[in-house]
């Protein structure tokens, strides 16, 4: 999968060690192990050294063991409901020596980081609820059924642990957040009342989240759902989306719009589902709707998640599965949405092209990660994009060392900057005030200490005169 | 027929004008330019009562009976009385202002032997016009000297008139031709008369049938919508089309004072789809037809809605037929020996005794009564089912604020609730009134020094402004715990959505509802989201209304932090947070980018520190100041007004005498 002396998994498993107390039933523990191709006694050992670990490190720390470090490996642990503990394992990143004709291997520990993993592993757990509600509802669904729970978490994970990246995974999946569109009052206005009449106009629409390409504008789910459900839309839905709209348009030579063909300009709309039926002239087939659980008004809820998408505005309908979902509602929703979606994202877009030549012209030379514990709002000029897909204009070790000095400040609760200066002369200056934090990356050789710090003021001055930033 | 209340818009009102009928010795004469009633008993020697809605009691007097009267007017300020007498010429007594008569008439005939005079209208006070065979004579009078003078005369051949007094003038509409159906509208205005363009008045063509010349009862004028119409009414319109019909002549604007550019144009025909007789009001610009035959009244309103074939616009009538209210009134009975003066007599509606003038007057002779006709608002909700219809055509109606109001509230109840696009679209047409009313009363205080407001609406608009909508309708429906919290939500949306695209600044009221309804229904996320977005304005109470929240929700906080930033003018207040938080590096930091350290009040700060029980935090602010007072007076002692006495014993206490340094001056 990646090249050998990179960062990469070694294992990822899921236990809980109430199940097989006795000797002889430990494989009971195991409720998800990869990678599969491993003996059933690999597996055993594994889970028992990790159960004793933690339960060694707990005679130390009220806090659970977060994380093992040895010179190949780090195992990362974590607890997401009582008694269920999973643990993934990366190797450690090394490069090869030749002294005296001798092959050695230097580890570098420095370069897995803890928070990064941490947060990886975090995320897994995430995702998996979101598609099948927690554990604990699981195992109450099912009547305790452990087998099933086995099943589901192999149905899940199997296919789950192969887009875990731990070479590319950066601060960003420490923070997780949310990239909001700047839209001024009028238009987000507008997007709210679309919104609360769709909402009113079809009750059985629970909860609406509206995108315009991978920003959000509006999320009727609480936070925390929102973050999860984002991230599934911006790495997983959407691109593979885009990628199948994309291999269409190159096979059909004239794709067009469904309605493109009638006379009247003005039912002209680019209004498409991209869960639900791919086609609503053809009432056979309904096609994929993902099945999600939410924490917004009750815990577990299952919903089930229609995304209906005009020109690169996206809006997402979370419907109580109690609500049969049948091809009648999707064409009354096609019917509602195309042309008024369809109106408003060019509106959008109006307003977001008219605005961001200002900002591309002027090529900084700065870039940066901005960060709100707040609302989980994100900003970052340092990835060329937000899937993560086209890199990123820093050095591996200067990304790197934006994370470290993002944990630092974290760690300290109070308020702080730190100025740090890299070994190919980069400044790297992190800032947190209350509930926010900024990591900036200056590559300006020449600059001493005090002008790095005006650079800095100056760069708050522009970006976040709105807000209460402490210089 | 029907009584209950809800089923008549058209009533009379309660306290008409009460006059001696008309008899064998009682004349009755009606000036509708005054509004005046005219009782003559005799010939005027037994004496002339005149009463009108205007006037605020009846003036009597009596004068020689000198033959039959034709017609008698006041001057528009009641100082002379022209009475005409013979198709000849025309009488004036003189009035003082206690009320008392000239002893004396004197005269004024009109020119050309053959000539008789049809009728005269004052245009304004000392002016008045003969309306002749010939044309028109208009006149000046000197009251003093008893004498007239001709201004100007009109050469034309006059089949009949009809004349519409206005404050400034008034309109005369001349009728001439074989079909008396050319008309010569003439404005009159102080001293001036004015010809406007001549007009003629299609009329239907009937096969096998002369045409029917154009008759004086079936013309009126009338403002509708600020705006001078000439009414006429065709019985039969076209060949084969049933059912009678109003067309609607505009008398374009004036434009420059002097000229006028088109003639009347035919701009809208109101389908009545009855026949008989009928008489027509304009009541607050509504045209109301009352129909004799079938004993109702029908209304349109040429705002509202109708089709249009890009010249003329076709109405129908707002709502169906309906009777006038019913009513019974007290009056002097008929058979006496009874022994009742007075008893209760059941009016009879559409009487063929009825007398209509324009505006809105019907004269009923024979009972002595003088109504207004008037429009009741209530009943016509439940008639017009469409919202929309209905509120776009109350906002017209004068004094209809508190049925809008109403007609709003209901929609918001459960049961009765709309959908939110008509609600979208009812707040859209309530703040574009709003939006009119602020732009002219910004305009009127730009212009107020220029001149003073010399032309204003004509009809006062009904206003709904955000402080109406607060207390009828939203601060009821906040209680309400029926309503679903998310389409009370929606609604203020929809409000703020419709007040900010016309640029109208929201209050704070409304968004302290928003908040309300969010906070106590746990969407806090929602309204994070709102604020990040500016939907709620900035303001100082709506940053301590999200201080006040932390508790429940901790990143209001930072919204009422950052909200404070914008403002620019809190300063005091983004201290104060700070402090209370324990922030003190943060406040420290905050006041000296501010610029602000010289200006602030140390105690404060020092107090903040102290009470932190933190010493070495302490020890750094007290510094800060302490470095401060150096800057500013060349010592480290604090201002006796400062009142920091007990902060540097405190400062001793926890380092000694030493850690303070002298002042510059003693070391």
């Amino acid at each position: 999968m990646s090249k050998p002396g990179q960062i990469s998994l070694l294992s990822f498993f899921i236990f809980n060690p109430t199940y097989g107390p006795k000797e002889g039933e430990e494989h009971k523990k195991i409720m998800y192990y990869y990678p599969t191709n491993v003996d059933i006694d690999t597996k055993i050992k594994q889970v028992g050294l990790c159960e004793a670990i933690i339960t060694f490190t707990r005679t130390f720390s009220d806090k659970p063991c977060e994380t093992l470090h040895t010179q190949k490996t780090r195992q990362v642990y974590f607890q997401p409901e009582k008694d269920f503990w999973m643990v993934m394992t990366v190797s450690v990143p090394f490069s090869e020596k030749t002294k005296d004709g001798q092959v050695s291997y230097e580890y570098h520990e420095e370069d897995v980081q803890d928070p990064v993993m941490e947060a990886l592993l975090r995320q897994s757990y995430r995702m998996f609820t979101l598609f099948n509600g927690s554990i604990y509802y699981l195992l109450q669904k099912f009547d305790n059924n452990v087998q099933t729970l086995q099943t589901r978490l192999d149905h899940f994970f199997s296919r789950y642990v192969l887009t875990l990246r731990p070479v590319s995974s950066d601060l960003l999946d420490v923070f997780s957040g949310i990239s909001f569109l700047p839209l001024d009052k009028n238009t987000y206005l507008k997007v709210q009342c679309f919104i609360n009449v769709l909402e009113s106009t079809f009750q059985q629409v629970k909860y609406t989240a509206f995108l315009y390409n991978d920003q959000l504008v509006w999320s009727g789910l609480e936070q925390d759902d929102m973050r999860i459900m984002y991230r599934y839309l911006t790495t997983s839905l959407f691109p593979a989306y885009l990628e199948q709209e994309l291999q269409a348009a190159g096979m059909a030579p004239s794709p067009g719009t469904r309605h493109a063909s009638t006379s009247n300009i003005g039912s002209v709309h680019y209004g498409k589902f991209v869960t639900g039926p791919p086609n609503v002239d053809n009432p056979k087939n309904m096609g994929k709707i993902p099945r999600l659980y939410v924490n917004t008004e009750e815990e577990n809820e299952e919903c089930l998640l229609l995304v209906y998408r005009a020109l690169t505005a996206s809006v997402c309908l979370l419907i109580n599965s109690q609500h049969v979902v049948n091809f009648e509602m999707c064409t009354k929703l096609d019917q509602f949405l195309g042309q008024q979606l369809s109106n408003l994202a060019s509106e959008i877009s109006e307003q977001y092209s008219a605005k961001r030549p200002a900002s591309s012209s002027m090529e900084p030379m700065y870039k940066y990660i901005y960060f709100n514990h707040m609302n989980l709002a994100q900003k970052s000029t340092v990835h060329v994009d937000s899937k993560k897909s086209s890199g990123v204009f820093v050095s591996q070790d200067t990304l790197k060392l934006l994370c470290d000095i993002s944990s630092d400040l974290q760690r300290n609760n109070q308020d702080g900057e730190t100025f740090v200066r890299t070994l190919t002369d980069c400044w790297v200056v992190g800032k947190k005030s209350d509930q926010r934090e900024m990591v900036v990356v200056i590559n300006q050789k020449n600059h001493n200490l005090i002008e790095v710090n005006d650079e800095v003021k100056k760069l708050c001055g522009l970006n976040f005169n709105s807000i209460f930033f402490q210089d | 027929m029907a009584s209950d209340e809800g089923s008549h818009y058209i009533e009379l009102c309660n306290s008409p004008i009460k006059f001696e009928p008309i008899s064998k010795q009682n004349n009755v004469f009606y000036d509708d330019a005054n509004q005046q009633v005219f009782t003559v008993r005799s010939g005027g020697s037994m004496g002339v009562v005149v009463k009108g809605p205007n006037d605020r009691g009846s003036i009597t007097f009596r004068m020689e009976d000198r033959g039959n009267v034709n017609s008698m007017k006041f001057s528009p300020d009641r100082r002379i009385l022209a009475i005409q007498r013979s198709p000849k010429s025309v009488e004036f007594i003189n009035f003082h202002e206690d009320q008392t008569t000239d002893t004396s008439e004197y005269s004024q005939t009109c020119k050309g032997r053959s000539t008789e005079i049809k009728g005269f209208v004052w245009t304004n006070v000392n002016e008045i016009v003969f309306i002749t065979g010939n044309g028109a004579e208009f006149y000046q009078i000197n009251p003093d000297k008893r004498s007239l003078k001709n201004l100007k005369s009109l050469n034309l051949s006059v089949v009949w008139y009809v004349w519409m007094s206005r404050p400034d003038g008034g309109m005369l509409l001349l009728s001439s031709g074989q079909l008396a159906n050319a008309l010569q509208p003439v404005y009159f205005i102080q001293g001036s008369m004015l010809k406007l363009p001549k007009f003629e008045v299609d009329l239907p063509a009937l096969p096998k049938q002369p045409k029917q010349s154009l008759l004086e009862r079936d013309v009126t004028m009338a403002y509708i919508y600020g705006q001078l119409y000439i009414i006429v009414l065709r019985h039969q319109p076209r060949p084969g089309a049933v059912g009678a019909e109003v067309v609607l002549y505009m008398v374009p604007q004036q434009k420059c004072s002097f000229v006028w550019e088109s003639p009347a144009k035919k701009t809208n025909v109101l389908k009545l789809e009855m026949s008989g007789r009928f008489a027509i009001n304009v009541v607050d610009s509504l045209v109301v037809v009352h129909h004799q035959a079938s004993k109702t009244s029908v209304i349109f309103d040429i705002q509202l809605d109708g089709d249009s074939d890009g010249f003329v616009t076709n109405h129908f009538p707002v709502v169906s037929p309906l009777p006038i209210k019913p009513f019974k009134m007290y009056l002097p009975t008929l058979n006496i020996q009874q022994g009742q003066d007075k008893m209760e007599y059941n009016c009879e509606l559409y009487s063929a005794n009825w007398i209509v003038f324009q505006p809105n007057i019907v004269i009923d002779a024979k009972l002595g009564c003088l109504w207004s006709v008037e429009l009741k608002l209530e009943p016509l909700v439940t008639m017009i089912p469409d919202k929309c219809r209905l509120v776009k055509f109350l906002l017209q109606r004068q004094k209809s604020k508190v049925v809008i109001l109403d007609v709003f509230r209901q929609m918001l109840m459960p049961g009765m609730q709309v959908g939110l696009p008509v609600i979208s679209r009812i707040l859209d047409m309530l703040n574009d009134g709003y939006m009119q009313y602020l732009d002219q009363e910004i305009q009127a205080l730009v212009t107020v020094a220029i001149e003073p407001s010399s032309q204003q609406d004509p009809r006062d608009r009904v206003i709904i402004d955000q402080s109406d909508m607060y207390t009828n309708v939203f601060a009821v429906f906040e209680d309400n715990s029926k309503i679903p919290y998310k389409f009370k939500v929606a609604v203020l949306i929809e409000y703020i959505r419709s007040l900010s695209q016309r640029d109208i600044p929201v209050q704070h009221y409304v968004y302290e509802l928003l908040i309300n309804t969010l906070v106590h229904n746990n969407c806090f996320y929602q309204l994070h989201q709102f604020l990040q977005y500016h939907v709620l304005s900035d303001s100082k109470p709506l940053a301590c209304l999200m201080l006040s929240l932390e508790t429940e929700y901790p990143p209001a906080h930072q919204l009422a932090l950052d909200m404070l930033t914008r403002l620019a003018t809190a300063n005091e207040e983004i201290i104060e947070v700070l402090l209370s938080k324990n922030q003190l590096l943060p406040a420290v930091r905050f006041i000296r980018k501010a610029g602000i350290t010289d200006t602030v009040s140390s105690r404060k700060f020092l107090e903040a520190a102290m009470n932190t029980l933190d010493k070495q935090l302490f020890f750094t602010v007290f510094k800060f100041f302490q470095q401060r007072n150096i800057r500013l007076r060349g010592s480290p002692v604090f201002h006796p007004g400062e009142h920091c006495e007990i902060y540097v014993k405190h400062f001793e206490e926890l380092f000694g005498t030493d850690a303070i340094p002298q002042s510059v001056a003693v070391s």
